[in-house]
């Protein structure tokens, strides 16, 4: 069997054919080409595929496509402005060394980004605790940290307009 | 050569990163191609076993099934070549790329289905019965040792026995005034790269070419054994390298799957790719580290080290993989690291077992033997009353007996050997212990405080680097005024192409920008090394240095008034030829390509020091301070060195307290998941401080930099295990068995307390007597 579903990627409306059994990771992947969103493990232990739905980090990889529908989605290439260049966490973490092979980054930035959305204020424990949720094996997590810690100010700052 | 830059040294922010961070990056599962079909290997479900049957009639007969082969269609199956440290006796234990008439552990190719959508691959595969007559399970080394059930026609399940020799060991240990034994083992984990392995393969009928995306670490090997197996031309084969999501030693050898899809692809006149899954991963993908030790030290009374000896039991897994023996080789050679040690006898036995082959994992037996070493000497240290920083200070080998030939390698040849390069490894070490403040720490040291038992612990490393044949540079002016620098060298994701671009850039005197940094694949380079062994830096930035001279030398002699060559230099981007200014993309077109040998290797080293806590109800360990010193020669850029030695220092703790890879007796793997298999999260980081040095140039290389992406994790097992043996010393807690899971230490606290409440009379501590 397969449907459409209709949701909002990275702010665009956009239209996905899908079979019922399709993961959204895999219809991001596959269907919309966005390959940004990273499988890591498929068991929705390593955080890679993290995604942003309705404002909340999911894994795209326990998913069904389907259940997206009407959604607004948010990947790690929708972090970025539109006019080019890096997000202020994307900076962060280049100015930081907050990555290595990068292949579990796009699933920390949008944990990361979905958590400094809420809790711009989050302290270095909450940060830990909500990252406990990602697994990166190259950089020892500690420069993650300090990147997600110096990036809370963009969005306080945002938080005020 | 002139230097006007200063790139080399700074901290330059990584060229790599933005595309990794905006999601642009294009690792092989990433890449889009018209017409792909999906390949998934169907592995054994048992341990040990004939072959009796492979009943694919099932899934052949799937809507969307393409094909399905097995050993029968492959016809002679090729053996996977040993690729770094054969020895002719492991020649007989090489691993078929797929089984034909018997498998050899959990996990081992029997088919490969290739259909037009994945989701039905998976379920073809599921659809295909091998029957298998079972044998009996060789599950570990002491059943592997007893060779009642042979794992291979060989008349042993020993693969080999290494055996590394310094001085006259067995006559000291009968002359020494103090000898200790005890017994060591580390469990069996995994490098767990959080991508996992993936194929593209092409093949071009007309052409009679064959691609494949998704090489990485060694292309050039790779490259020549497959078109060996197809029997192809080198020529014929290309292999691409696009991002890779770490490798840490296990990714990039040659596997089977290497073998397997190029052939389905070429079988088939199609692009067949296949994507490793994480399950499969644990299966297939090279464990190592299994061994147990029955070590023994000896020492006057003032500490000095007289020797150590000692037998290693290697569990290899079901076969010789590519680099299968490095381990066991470097657990001999390597026990006594930057330690002056007289007298060294350490047999390293290489048994085959019914599991996962092993390989290389960051650090391969260097971890391992630092363990074995580090426990040995706080053991020693405390029976004879001497401080164990101080036991480690007069015991470093002194600046002025460097170079210092480690152990020999009996029986093997001058390839084999190897010597410490150079080094101020007190001053290291001193630093270390300055920054942690020993001193004031040791006031805590066994003590308890709000219910926790406080111990501190330091050791030392030496980290081998530049290892493998030559690397390649190849650097052509381009049209656009650029100067592309092409390199045998791969990238695992260590920040490569900044640290290349960098070394470049200072070479030419030209901004990084202007340097176009390429790597990896098998077109771009005539011959070309890879990334193993903490190599790249050194070999692919040394040949870059030789390029760039020779580039240097061919613009003089292609400027208009030639007699300047040799005498041209550039500046402010432009070429100067005496007074005159030429641009760049005047000499576009100029290629050359140089090629740097090494012939002796690196040796960074330094010291760690950790502070822990241990909870003796419940056997939970903080780390509460961790610092690490280490000399790497000459630091190219302190942002990506410092993030190599954090990285690894929290691997090394995931191999410390948390990641095993199990099996039951019947050889099926337990671990199947990172719900299963545990890595370090970032609640379990401990507080860090890593100062990395460039104190003592490498002699033997023109950049003076030495291998430095294994340090951080070389001493963490021995420098963590001794930190909580001595907070656990009111116990005689001694954790000589990895990893230090909070009931393992538990179980040996209860011991502890037990056999104090059996002796009133607590055993003399500096009792020379050994202990089982």
């Amino acid at each position: 069997m397969s449907r459409t579903v209709r949701f909002a990627l990275n702010g665009v409306a956009t239209a996905l054919d899908v079979a019922d059994r399709t993961t959204l990771a895999d219809a991001l992947r596959d269907g919309a080409r966005l390959t940004g969103t990273h499988l890591g493990c498929e068991h929705g232990v390593c955080g890679a595929c993290t995604v942003i739905v309705d404002g909340l980090a999911v894994r795209a990889c326990l998913m069904l496509a389907v259940q997206a529908d009407g959604a607004d989605v948010v990947t790690v290439e929708g972090l970025a402005p539109r006019d080019g260049g890096l997000g202020a966490l994307q900076q962060a973490f280049h100015e930081h060394h907050a990555l290595q092979c990068g292949f579990c980054t796009p699933g920390i930035l949008t944990t990361m980004h979905a958590l400094l959305t809420e809790e711009p204020e989050a302290d270095e424990a909450r940060i830990r605790d909500v990252l406990s949720g990602n697994l990166c094996r190259c950089t020892g997590y500690l420069p993650i940290i300090a990147a997600v810690m110096a990036a809370r100010g963009a969005y306080r700052r945002e938080g005020v307009e | 050569m002139s230097r006007s830059n200063a790139f080399v040294g700074s901290p330059m922010p990584r060229i790599e990163d933005a595309r990794l961070l905006t999601g642009g990056a294009r690792f092989v599962a990433d890449l889009a191609r018209h017409d792909l079909l999906h390949a998934v290997i169907v592995r054994s479900p048992l341990a040990h076993g004939r072959i009796l049957a492979v009943d694919a009639d099932a899934a052949r007969a799937m809507d969307g099934v393409v094909a399905l082969f097995t050993a029968a269609d492959i016809g002679e199956v090729p053996l996977i070549p040993i690729r770094q440290h054969g020895v002719p006796e492991g020649e007989a234990y090489r691993q078929p790329v797929i089984a034909a008439d018997r498998v050899r552990y959990v996990g081992e190719p029997v088919a490969i289905v290739v259909a037009r959508e994945a989701a039905v691959a998976e379920d073809a595969a599921e659809a295909v019965v091998v029957d298998i007559d079972p044998l009996p399970v060789v599950a570990d080394t002491a059943i592997s040792a007893r060779d009642e059930t042979l794992v291979f026609a060989a008349p042993t399940n020993r693969v080999t026995t290494f055996r590394a020799r310094a001085g006259g060991a067995d006559a000291a240990f009968a002359a020494a005034p103090y000898t200790r034994r005890a017994r060591f083992a580390v469990q069996r984990h995994t490098a767990s790269p959080m991508e996992t392995r993936g194929l593209l393969a092409e093949w071009d009928g007309e052409s009679g070419h064959l691609t494949v995306h998704g090489a990485t670490k060694v292309p050039f090997f790779n490259r020549d054994t497959l078109a060996t197996m197809l029997g192809l031309g080198a020529g014929d084969v290309t292999l691409i390298e696009v991002d890779v999501g770490g490798g840490f030693g296990a990714r990039g050898e040659f596997y089977p799957e290497d073998f397997l899809i190029p052939f389905a692809a070429r079988r088939l006149g199609a692009r067949v790719r296949w994507l490793e899954d994480r399950r499969e991963h644990f299966s297939a993908m090279n464990h190592a580290r299994e061994m147990t030790a029955e070590m023994e030290i000896a020492c006057e009374r003032d500490g000095r080290v007289i020797g150590i000896r000692g037998t290693v039991d290697v569990d290899l897994g079901a076969y010789v993989r590519t680099n299968g023996l490095t381990t066991p080789r470097n657990v001999a050679q390597f026990v006594t690291g930057p330690y002056l040690v007289p007298h060294i006898a350490i047999d390293v036995a290489v048994h085959v077992t019914n599991k996962t082959p092993t390989g290389t994992y960051r650090g391969p037996g260097r971890y391992e033997a630092s363990f074995f070493c580090e426990r040995l000497f706080d053991m020693a240290a405390r029976d004879l009353g001497v401080d164990r920083a101080e036991f480690r200070m007069m015991n470093l080998i002194p600046e002025e007996r460097l170079p210092y030939p480690l152990a020999h390698m009996d029986g093997l040849d001058a390839s084999w050997q190897t010597e410490l390069d150079n080094g101020a490894y007190g001053e290291v070490m001193a630093r270390c212990l300055e920054t942690f403040d020993w001193a004031a720490k040791s006031r805590l040291d066994g003590r308890l405080v709000d219910g926790r038992h406080h111990g501190i612990a330091v050791g030392a490393f030496v980290e081998g680097g530049a290892g493998g044949r030559g690397e390649t540079a190849r650097m052509t002016i381009t049209a656009d005024g650029m100067v592309e620098v092409a390199v045998g060298s791969t990238s695992l994701g260590q920040g490569l192409v900044t640290i290349l671009t960098q070394i470049a850039a200072d070479a030419l005197s030209l901004p990084m920008d202007r340097i176009r940094l390429v790597h990896g694949s098998t077109n771009l380079v005539s011959q070309g090394g890879g990334s193993f062994h903490s190599r790249s830096t050194v070999m692919g930035g040394s040949a870059i240095l030789l390029a760039a001279e020779a580039l240097l030398q061919a613009i003089g002699e292609a400027a208009p008034h030639h007699e300047a060559a040799g005498k041209v230099r550039i500046e402010d981007g432009m070429v100067a030829v005496g007074d005159a200014r030429l641009p760049l993309d005047a000499f576009a077109g100029l290629v050359v390509e140089r090629q740097f040998f090494n012939k002796k290797l690196t040796y960074s080293y330094g010291a760690h020091a950790a502070h822990v806590s241990v909870d003796p109800r419940t056997g939970d360990v903080a780390v509460l301070d961790y610092v690490t010193v280490d000399d790497v020669g000459r630091v190219i850029n302190p942002l990506t060195l410092h993030g190599q030695v954090v990285g690894a220092l929290v691997q090394g703790l995931g191999s410390t307290f948390l990641e095993e890879i199990r099996y039951d007796e019947e050889g099926q793997l337990l671990t199947g998941s990172f719900a299963d298999y545990l890595m370090p999260t970032a609640t379990e980081v401990p507080p860090v401080r890593a100062i990395s040095l460039g104190l003592r140039p490498c002699p033997n290389n023109p950049i003076g930099a030495k291998g430095a992406g294994e340090g951080g994790l070389i001493p963490v097992g021995g420098v963590i295990a001794n930190a909580v043996a001595a907070a656990l010393a009111d116990f005689a807690v001694e954790p000589n068995t990895l990893p230090l899971t909070p009931p393992r230490l538990w179980h040996l606290i209860e011991a502890g307390r037990r056999a104090a409440s059996d002796t009133t009379n607590a055993d003399d501590p500096t009792n020379a007597e050994a202990r089982p």
